[in-house]
């Protein structure tokens, strides 16, 4: 199956060689054919077939007029319901729509659906929705594989080519993990290049909105539309953003490449190690200079978030209550009964977990052993990167541990699941733009991905290198 | 073991989580054995390191001291399981 890039989608609608009609028509057959691979928790035709007739009466220039784009439901929309995954948020109808798919709107792109997630983006597999597995679209007849996750959904969507693109947050690394699995582009720009307004939120000091997409090119052009100051989130940064598409450029030469020994893991596949060296190999022949960097407090970064993520989470989702939105429990004798029953029945396992064990260390007396440690840590995390800076241009490492592996085989033992997040959980806590490119293969062909990281704000670094890479590779 | 019976009721009472005897024995067992594991950050020397809470680098806007009123109530309520008279509604909380 040949995949068409957003780029020559837009010229070739442009040159009026196919229609928005057309196009999206397209789209539609194949996410109907693909029902079983479980990619969206909202999928409807009429809407789809609606937002078509509005653009064909819209004689205005936009620049991602007609692009069908699929949106995790993590992202508050008008037209469509909103769930995170989540019974809690069961019959959701948000009443605005939030920055990033607002940009994607009044850019003229179409939505054709709502995304499946881990519950609240609590997970690696997409496994935790309270609405099903996705089913990794790359999986062979009988050996189902997971998508990856949290935003597993939104990366299947692309790898099938049911969109040209899609949304995703990533946290903990709930972008580039599932770009990885499922062989697509996928970046987690800096903390605060994306309004997070109107993102149902996780853990705050950590979330960030990101892009699926089938090549880097694109994903230039379609994270420069969601990016953007808003003071609607406090923690939107108020920076130029480049045409990041308009600037990218593969000559590397003369750049460094910093190549942490820490991401060296004891028990890592044979055939991640070796795409890690495959993939500085490359570098090298361009000229790109090679500098084995230290990040010495790598080891600490996982054990830091399940701190900080639970922490966070735990405050975050007291607002699902029973009160001002989604699902209330029948059982309600009193105001109490009413809270404990709403979030028990309401809320799944994994987030249950997170919630008890969140609570558990920002409770009194535990707060400074725990909370307070954890921050502490992260600052060294963060300097680790701070100083490798210093000395190179950007990093690479491989993007998870494995390849895709079978669906639900993760999940019983809480900590091995938390594992799949160690290359990118360090990036995150030091809040680094990071992307993910397919790169190789395993044994059983499937892919495997590269991750790039990047200085804060410096996203066209992280493309440039990306672009660079992706083109040698193809 | 850092978390009992005790301490897991206390914290579902906090987290305001109803848990059957089954889920509080499964929560136990993962909260323990998580806790055991975040342990070894106790490894770090963080003597004389400030606490980080905001990653971000970019300099955080004021914005200007205006009031604005959207006057939204009636979207605010919409999504509401219960309400009343232009108010959200709960279970009686006073005899």
């Amino acid at each position: 199956m040949s995949k068409s890039s957003l780029k020559q989608t837009l010229k070739d609608l442009d040159t009026k060689k196919i229609s928005i009609r057309e196009l999206n028509q397209d789209y539609l057959k194949r996410i109907k054919e693909n029902e079983n691979l479980n990619v969206f928790i909202h999928f409807s035709e009429e809407n789809v077939l609606k937002q078509i007739d509005n653009l064909e009466k819209d004689n205005s220039a936009k620049k991602l007029k007609g692009i069908p784009i699929a949106i995790k439901d993590l992202f508050c929309t008008k037209s469509m319901p909103t769930t995170a995954a989540s019974k809690i948020l069961e019959n959701f109808n948000p009443t605005y729509e939030s920055f990033v798919t607002q940009k994607l709107l009044d850019e003229g792109s179409i939505f054709v659906g709502k995304t499946n997630l881990d519950e609240f983006a609590m997970g690696s597999a997409t496994n935790t929705s309270f609405f099903g597995n996705t089913i990794n679209p790359l999986s062979k007849e009988n050996e189902p594989l997971a998508p990856g996750g949290s935003s597993g959904g939104s990366a299947a969507a692309v790898a099938a080519d049911l969109c040209l693109g899609a949304t995703g947050t990533d946290t903990g690394g709930s972008i580039r993990q599932p770009a990885s699995f499922c062989g697509v582009v996928g970046i987690k720009p800096t903390y605060g290049l994306c309004s997070r307004w109107g993102i149902a939120a996780f853990a705050s000091s950590l979330d960030q909105a990101g892009i699926f997409s089938h090549n880097v090119e694109d994903a230039s052009i379609l994270l420069q539309s969601i990016a953007g100051f808003d003071q609607r989130d406090s923690t939107s940064a108020k920076v130029d953003i480049p045409n990041y598409f308009e600037n990218l450029d593969d000559d590397l030469n003369g750049k460094t490449v910093g190549i942490p020994k820490e991401y060296s893991i004891d028990g890592t596949p044979m055939e991640i190690s070796q795409i890690w060296e495959d993939a500085i190999k490359v570098l090298e022949k361009k000229g790109v200079k090679i500098k084995n960097i230290s990040l010495p407090h790598t080891k600490y970064a996982l054990p830091t978030y399940y701190i900080i993520a639970p922490a966070e989470a735990s405050s975050n989702l007291a607002r699902y209550d029973g009160v001002k939105y989604g699902f209330r429990s029948d059982e309600i004798d009193s105001l109490d009964e009413m809270y404990e029953n709403t979030r028990a029945q309401g809320f799944g396992r994994e987030v249950k977990r997170r919630i008890l064990i969140g609570t558990y260390v920002l409770s009194a007396g535990y707060y400074d052993a725990y909370y307070l440690k954890a921050q502490k840590v992260r600052k060294l995390i963060a300097d680790d990167f701070n100083k490798a800076f210093k000395e190179c241009d950007f990093i690479v490492t491989p993007t998870a541990p494995s390849a895709a592996f079978p669906l639900n085989e993760k999940q019983n033992d809480p900590i091995k699941m938390y594992l799949n997040d160690v290359f990118t959980v360090p990036a995150s806590l030091a809040g680094l733009p990071g992307i993910s490119i397919p790169f190789g293969k395993d044994k059983n062909n499937l892919p495997l991905g590269i991750q790039i990281l990047g200085k804060h704000f410096d996203e066209q670094q992280v493309f440039n290198a990306a672009v660079s890479l992706e083109r040698s590779y193809e | 073991m850092k978390i009992d019976k005790n301490t897991i009721n206390k914290i579902a009472r906090l987290s305001r989580i109803k848990l059957d005897d089954k889920e509080s024995e499964d929560y136990i067992k993962d909260l323990n054995s998580i806790l055991d594991w975040v342990e070894q950050l106790n490894e770090v020397n963080t003597e004389n390191v400030e606490p980080l809470s905001n990653i971000s680098s970019s300099i955080l806007p004021k914005r200007e001291d205006v009031s604005n009123d959207t006057n939204s109530s009636e979207e605010i309520l919409e999504n509401a399981p219960d309400k009343l008279e232009g108010f959200f509604a709960v279970p009686k909380v006073v005899e």
